[in-house]
């Protein structure tokens, strides 16, 4: 059987190696001092959809992703590990949003593309760790969601099989197709950039990119179809304005503050078992720990 | 995660190196695959492109996985079960990654399903594994094998072999007998016609490494009643064929987690690989200068990687209420380390790169035949690609366990433990200097491009480049180290004494060494200011290496030989 599978991707700024120029003044990420990365348990949620895809030969996997036209290099990405192609939903009038504005805006997308099988994506990005996309986008589609998973067991006859990591444990649930899986970064790692493949799709470019490239470059783009990454925008998808972008976000910054971690008290103990047992009965008695 | 490539500026420099313009020019033909082949680049720039990208692929998986795995390796190592290796799983992973990647066959051509990359690009790729797990570059390194697949089987056996390397198969060359080590003219290993065409194996294999791989180049003696080389060919066992069993494994000092195997061959199904009786004299000739080459990046990978590790340990460590980077007798041992490194590392790519030449002219030759010029330089590259190799197999391997050891003392007693990576990588380093032909026996290869000129012509050719100002005392200096040279060289050839010259030859080898490696370092920094330092503190080493040769080869009469004679 063949499906068709879409991955939800967002291009993040590294927040993983974090230097003290990391945060501006006023308390806004300073994305020029950290590089631009996949969301990782995006990443993760690509494995899933390539593993779908090796075992139901004819499968096409497209990545999804909303972001600046830059975020172009993620779907790059994707394909150099096995995805078919991707889609970049950029429009200024996206811009701002908060997680409700974009699962609306990213639901709309997934309606334009019409016949899909299952949507992957990961858990949470790192940038804004809410893990609300995924689910709001399934309720918007009034599809059902299966979060945390960290396998897909199984996919046959419209149901697909997935084991979920919990807090506690593991919970194995099925759910019917079309439906949204949100996957943890507990499952397995991407598979690595595929040299062949590498060579096959480093010139694909969307539509604002290509622009720039040279002339022999976008001569091979118009030649290989495969080379274009469509660029959808808010008016293709028909999405009301009213609900996009920072009009559509009713999350309001109130402020940030940019908090710097200084030890307030600090205690040396000594290399022995006593000292070490006195604090533990200490914080188990304030209730630190246990 | 540390991506092994990007952080290593080094080798975008020598991978971006001139000559790479005419290597990658001949090498895609002007470019006629990027019809045919979606993955093929459609002119030098997008060539070169593609090696870097595909580069930080292998930085990333180094980096990351396998670096990762080599401690866990190391410890669990392969076992053998019912004849088969079964790997350790760290090693199982790291091919994968390596299959899914797509880096296995980079250097056959796309019609086979390689990458039709340059040696130059992947024997970058083989330094870069060699520094995340030097056993692990063996591995995959045996790849190379199909290098003489290509060149010496036909047509049929290429189709039927080649694209399963690409795909990932791995490979061995069982050469080595119990009494067959240095001196390979004495394999015994039996090979006996069959009607059919085929051939059946039988004999005893030792010290073959990853000798449980899915494609083996077999020496074995075709010819009955011969005892010399002349009675050797080459042959190709399919291990889907079966009759090759794995006795037992050898529990090895370093590179645990590449298996050293026994080899019993019980009426093994194999097919000849080229003419009879060429196996020895030329394709294992062939097969040995390619795998020398890689135990040369394998090398300066693992000097690479104890440079790094010796130098984070002295910024860190503090005694005597500073860093110990900060005392001379410290900076001074790093500074060295990263000269070898530099040096080995300038060798090793100008080596690849003779390589490329003279190896894609050869491969030309099949399609049409050359031009005369073409001919010449063919020969021309192919004469210095003869005179490297064993130059920087032999010193780099030298440099290596030199750096290796040299981690460890700037460790301390703490690089004495188990605790830090350097006790593996001194343990891995040791058999570089030993496989693939000892350090001495290198010297044997390399010896008669001392009396024939060879290494001069290549020291006349640098000494004809300019210099900056700020650099010409270096030139300086290498100008009267060559004179000291040439004089050494006129001392021993002079003599004609066997015994006498075979005494010197290591001596006279590692003064062209030393010279060259200088010179390639001072053409490095005139293209890179970060190569400064390292060409002025490898040119201090070179200049007393070259004295001190120099001054022993001097001051030495040939009776004194007798005084080192064995009882």
């Amino acid at each position: 059987m063949s499906l068709n599978i879409i991955v939800l991707a967002k291009q993040v700024p590294d927040t993983r190696n974090v230097g003290k120029d990391a945060m501006k003044a006023d308390g806004t990420i300073n994305r020029a001092a950290l590089p631009a990365i996949f969301n990782p348990e995006d990443l993760n949620a690509l494995e899933q959809a390539l593993r779908l895809k090796d075992a139901n030969p004819g499968s096409t996997v497209t990545l999804l992703t909303m972001g600046l036209p830059r975020a172009a290099e993620v779907i790059r990405e994707a394909m150099y590990r096995g995805a078919d192609g991707g889609i970049v939903l950029t429009d200024r009038t996206l811009g701002g949003a908060d997680t409700l504005a974009t699962s609306y805006s990213l639901a709309q997308a997934v309606k334009k593309f019409g016949n899909y099988d299952i949507i992957l994506g990961g858990r949470q990005a790192i940038d804004g760790d809410t893990a609300q996309v995924g689910p709001q986008i399934a309720e918007k589609l009034g599809i059902p969601q299966v979060t945390y998973a960290e396998e897909i067991i199984e996919l046959k006859d419209g149901t697909v099989t997935v084991k979920r990591r919990l807090e506690n444990g593991v919970e194995t649930v099925k759910a019917p197709l079309p439906c949204v899986v949100t996957v943890n970064g507990s499952a397995a790692e991407c598979r690595p950039r595929n040299a062949v493949r590498l060579q096959k799709y480093k010139h694909a470019a969307s539509v604002s990119e290509k622009a720039s490239k040279s002339p022999e470059v976008q001569a091979l783009i118009e030649k290989r179809p495969y080379l274009t990454i469509p660029e959808w925008s808010a008016a293709f998808v028909e999405a009301d304005p009213e609900q996009i972008g920072l009009t559509g976000s009713p999350t309001k910054v109130k402020a940030i503050e940019n908090v710097v971690f200084t030890a307030k008290e600090s205690r040396r103990l000594d290399n022995n078992d006593e000292q070490i047992e006195e604090l533990v009965k200490e914080l188990i008695a304030n209730h630190t720990i246990g | 995660m540390a991506n092994f490539y990007t952080d290593n500026p080094e080798l975008k420099h020598h991978l971006n190196h001139p000559l790479m313009q005419k290597i990658v020019e001949l090498k895609e033909r002007n470019f006629a695959d990027a019809e045919k082949y979606d993955y093929a680049p459609m002119n030098f720039e997008d060539a070169m492109d593609s090696y870097d990208k595909v580069l930080e692929v292998v930085g990333e998986i180094c980096g990351g996985k396998i670096a990762e795995n080599a401690e866990g390796v190391d410890a669990q190592g392969p076992r053998v079960e019912n004849g088969r290796v079964i790997y350790a799983d760290g090693t199982q992973e790291n091919l994968e990654l390596c299959r899914k990647a797509g880096l296995m066959g980079m250097s056959m051509p796309r019609r086979l399903g390689g990458l039709n990359f340059p040696i130059t690009p992947y024997i970058m790729a083989a330094d870069i594994v060699s520094r995340a797990d030097t056993g692990f570059e063996n591995l995959w390194g045996l790849q190379d094998c199909a290098e003489t697949i290509y060149e010496f089987a036909d047509e049929d056996q290429k189709q039927r072999y080649i694209p399963r390397v690409c795909q990932g198969e791995t490979m061995s060359m069982d050469l080595t007998e119990p009494d067959a080590g240095s001196d390979l003219q004495s394999v015994m290993l039996k090979a006996t016609e069959q009607p059919d065409g085929t051939w059946r194996l039988n004999g005893v294999k030792r010290f073959i490494t990853n000798g449980d791989s899915d494609i083996h180049l077999v020496l074995a003696r075709s010819e009955e009643g011969t005892r010399d080389g002349r009675g050797l060919s080459m042959f190709i066992y399919d291990k889907r064929n079966g009759g090759v069993d794995v006795r037992r494994i050898e529990n090895k000092m370093g590179i645990k987690g590449s298996p050293t195997c026994e080899l019993v061959y019980k009426n093994a199904k194999a097919e000849l690989c080229g003419s009879r009786r060429l196996g020895l004299i030329k394709y294992v000739m062939a097969l040995m200068n390619g795998a020398r080459l890689g135990i040369a990046a394998q090398s300066v990978g693992v000097s690479e990687r104890a440079y790094r590790e010796a130098l984070a340990y002295a910024k860190d460590r503090k005694q005597f209420g500073k860093a110990i980077i900060e005392f001379p007798a410290v900076y001074e041992m790093i500074a060295v380390m990263k000269a070898k490194l530099d040096a080995s590392r300038a060798l090793l790519y100008e080596t690849s790169r003779f390589v490329d030449i003279y190896k894609i002219y050869e491969d030309i030759a099949k399609e049409r035949s050359l031009t005369p010029d073409e001919r010449k330089e063919m020969k021309l590259y192919s004469k210095m690609a003869d005179a490297c190799t064993p130059l920087v197999k032999g010193m780099g391997s030298e440099y290596c366990n030199q750096n290796t050891y040299d981690c460890i003392q700037v460790h301390g007693g703490s690089g004495f433990m188990k605790d830090y990576a350097c006790e593996r990588i001194y343990r891995d380093a040791r058999i570089t200097s030993i496989y693939e032909g000892t350090t001495q026996l290198q010297v044997v290869a390399a010896i008669r491009h001392v009396t024939t000129g060879t290494y001069l012509n290549l020291i006349r050719g640098y000494e004809a480049q300019e210099v900056k100002p700020e650099l010409q005392w270096i030139k300086d200096n290498l100008i009267a180290m060559t004179a000291s040279y040439e004089k050494a060289v006129a001392t021993v050839t002079e003599v004609k004494d066997q015994a006498y010259g075979d005494f010197m030859a290591r001596r006279l080898v590692e003064m062209a060494g030393c010279i060259i490696m200088s010179y390639l370092l001072l053409s490095d920094a005139q293209r890179n200011d970060s190569f400064v330092r390292s060409a002025e503190v490898y040119n201090k080493l070179a200049q007393a290496e070259v004295a001190k040769h120099a001054d022993f080869i001097a001051s030495f009469t040939p009776e004194q030989i007798e005084m080192y004679k064995a009882e």
